[in-house]
């Protein structure tokens, strides 16, 4: 073994030991509930709770909804910057940038402000509508990824050309963008959508302030009353969060011989 | 009536003129090739008639129709681009099928097409291949097919072989061709290859800085120059500025040499032109530097390089101009490098050229 595979092999080593490790003493001390014993009454606990089951739930059909409203919004968008007003990509970036520089509590204290229950929109005025806002402010959040992510995969194809030519064959805007840019950039798609699946399950900040039981405040909720129990939440929401993104992916899993881009 | 018409298109970006004023006409079923180096305007008049830009002045008329302002999906124009365009996600047949989609053809319809197309284009083997599984011919042959499929009105064809090798080049030309006169569809083609140009075109279209050189038949345009810019754009060229000394017999002088030059008859006497000799119309001989033969320019060969059936001379007159001369490689032996030459033509193989103002 040469020196540099050496080396490699030492970072992917000392990579895994800094993720797993802190993951096997979180599952290890969530199997001792029971005092002198391994057991798995911790999950039993969790996974009896009503209210894992309701928040789990909660947080998964908003995070596929945050989903497919980001690739609704961003698929187009980035795709139209790309192909007619390259010289706004600067300012675009700039903007889908912003909910990494500003705090999450900034941007729910101005929901409730702009959107509360006696404005023109009175978002936070019912469950449902909170949950809808909720929804639009995890696309914000998620932006910043979703938008590079898709911007990443338009650069790997050459979206003029493939754009002229479905044109040419008599295809409006429409059918270019859902059969020939976006299956072209589903990986692009499905990488974007993995890291707004991650953030809307742990998200805490918004959901809690804008009071909807979703699964961050319920694992902040049980982290700050008990003890073994938040270790097997930490495991099992890691296993779900895992599960559905393999979920997404066999279900968007594209051609055998689908690539981003021609040679 | 000309089937498809390009009637004074003008197109600026920005301060860049691309097209100044373009008038082409083509008829039906015709091959006809835009030719010029980049920068002249040839694909931006192609994108004008798919219909991806619009002309600042000037219309597009297809069949007496005016098309200037219809969207590029419904002008029924089939194209060919200069980048590979297969769209990754689809195989070879569902890339040519997609047209047909489009259009809702009946399946049973649309199966027999792509199965026509496939066996036209010699790739029935390659029809379940993604694009990343086919070489750039094969991807080439595929968009060409696709192309096809929905029975454009017009083929455009923007510098299709200019990704491919030489070798697969030279094929695909002679395919797109050959597919071309069995299916007698006019066909609009942009190259900046004039060889290509010449080998597959009805008539070829010298264009140069937004405007059109000379329209004609390949033959016309190599033998016949009308511009400088075409006679040194289009093959190699041999010029020389001469003075007209006899406009009756066809006389000029070149440096001091008398030169014998039909196409200078019915100029008048002191009058400055350029003299246009092809290389392989330039004959060598050796000569022991006395007692010059009359009507023969001499030199020394300075360079040689075989190019297969001629060996190309490049031989100094007057150590400042140089000649170039094509000479059977048979015959190329008698040249060697430093060996003084005299170079002839026959009278009636130059074409003149007046000076540039």
């Amino acid at each position: 073994m040469t020196r540099s595979r050496l080396g490699s092999w030492l970072l992917i080593l000392f990579g895994a030991l800094y993720f797993f490790v802190p993951l096997l003493g979180t599952f290890e001390f969530s199997l001792r509930y029971l005092r002198g014993v391994y057991s798995l009454e911790a999950y039993r606990i969790v996974l009896t709770d009503p209210r894992f089951g309701a928040t789990i739930t909660y947080s998964t059909v908003l995070a596929l909804a945050t989903i497919v409203m980001g690739v609704v919004l961003v698929v187009p968008t980035a795709y139209w910057i790309r192909l007619r007003l390259p010289g706004l990509r600067p300012v675009v970036e700039f903007i889908t940038l912003l909910p990494l520089v500003i705090p999450a509590i900034v941007l729910v204290f101005g929901y409730l402000r702009i959107y509360n229950s006696t404005s023109v929109l009175p978002l936070t005025g019912s469950e449902r509508a909170t949950d809808l806002l909720l929804m639009f402010s995890y696309v914000t959040l998620a932006l910043p990824y979703m938008y590079r992510a898709v911007d990443t995969g338009l650069r790997a194809i050459n979206v003029h050309t493939l754009t002229e030519a479905a044109q040419s064959l008599g295809a409006g805007w429409p059918t270019t963008l859902l059969r020939v840019i976006l299956p072209n950039v589903r990986a692009a798609v499905l990488s974007g959508a993995f890291l707004t699946f991650a953030i809307v399950i742990g998200e805490f900040t918004m959901a809690s302030l804008l009071d909807r039981p979703a699964f961050g405040p319920y694992l902040q909720l049980i982290g700050a009353n008990r003890a073994y129990e938040p270790s097997a939440l930490a495991i099992i929401s890691f296993a779900i969060t895992w599960a559905c993104m393999g979920l997404l992916q066999v279900f968007a899993r594209g051609a055998p011989g689908q690539v981003a881009g021609t040679r | 009536m000309a089937y498809l018409e390009l009637q004074g298109l003008r197109k600026s970006f920005g301060d860049v003129v691309a097209l100044g004023g373009v008038d082409l006409s083509l008829a039906r079923g015709e091959f006809l090739t835009l030719l010029g180096p980049s920068g002249c305007g040839k694909t931006t008049a192609l994108r004008i008639v798919a219909g991806f830009e619009t002309p600042d002045e000037g219309r597009v008329v297809l069949e007496g129709q005016d098309i200037t302002h219809v969207a590029p999906s419904r002008r029924d124009m089939g194209m060919v681009f200069q980048a590979y365009s297969l769209f990754p996600n689809m195989t070879a047949e569902q890339n040519v099928e997609f047209g047909l989609r489009i259009r809702r053809a009946p399946l049973e319809g649309r199966s027999k097409r792509v199965t026509e197309l496939f066996d036209l284009i010699g790739l029935s083997d390659a029809r379940k291949r993604y694009p990343h599984q086919l070489s750039g011919g094969m991807q080439q042959r595929v968009a060409l097919a696709r192309a096809l499929a929905i029975e454009p009105r017009v083929l455009l064809l923007d510098e299709p072989l200019s990704a491919l090798d030489a070798r697969v080049r030279v094929q695909l030309r002679e395919e797109i061709r050959r597919i071309q006169t069995n299916l007698g569809i006019t066909t609009l083609y942009v190259t900046h290859d004039q060889e290509e140009a010449m080998a597959v075109s009805d008539r070829v279209v010298v264009m140069s800085r937004g405007h059109v050189e000379q329209i004609g038949s390949p033959a016309e345009i190599y033998g016949a120059p009308d511009t400088p810019f075409v006679a040194e754009f289009v093959g190699t060229i041999n010029w020389f500025e001469a003075e007209v000394l006899d406009g009756g017999q066809g006389e000029v002088d070149y440096r001091g040499t008398r030169l014998r030059v039909d196409a200078v008859r019915g100029r008048s006497q002191g009058q400055r032109v350029i003299v246009v000799v092809r290389p392989e119309v330039l004959e060598l001989e050796r000569w022991n530097g006395e007692h010059r033969p009359a009507g023969a320019i001499a030199g020394l060969v300075i360079s040689r390089s075989f190019l297969g059936a001629v060996t190309r001379f490049k031989v100094s007159v007057e150590d400042r101009a140089a000649l170039i001369a094509d000479v059977a490689s048979v015959r190329a032996g008698a040249f060697p490098i430093g060996a003084q030459v005299v170079a002839r033509f026959a009278p009636d193989t130059a074409r003149v050229l007046n000076l540039p103002p």
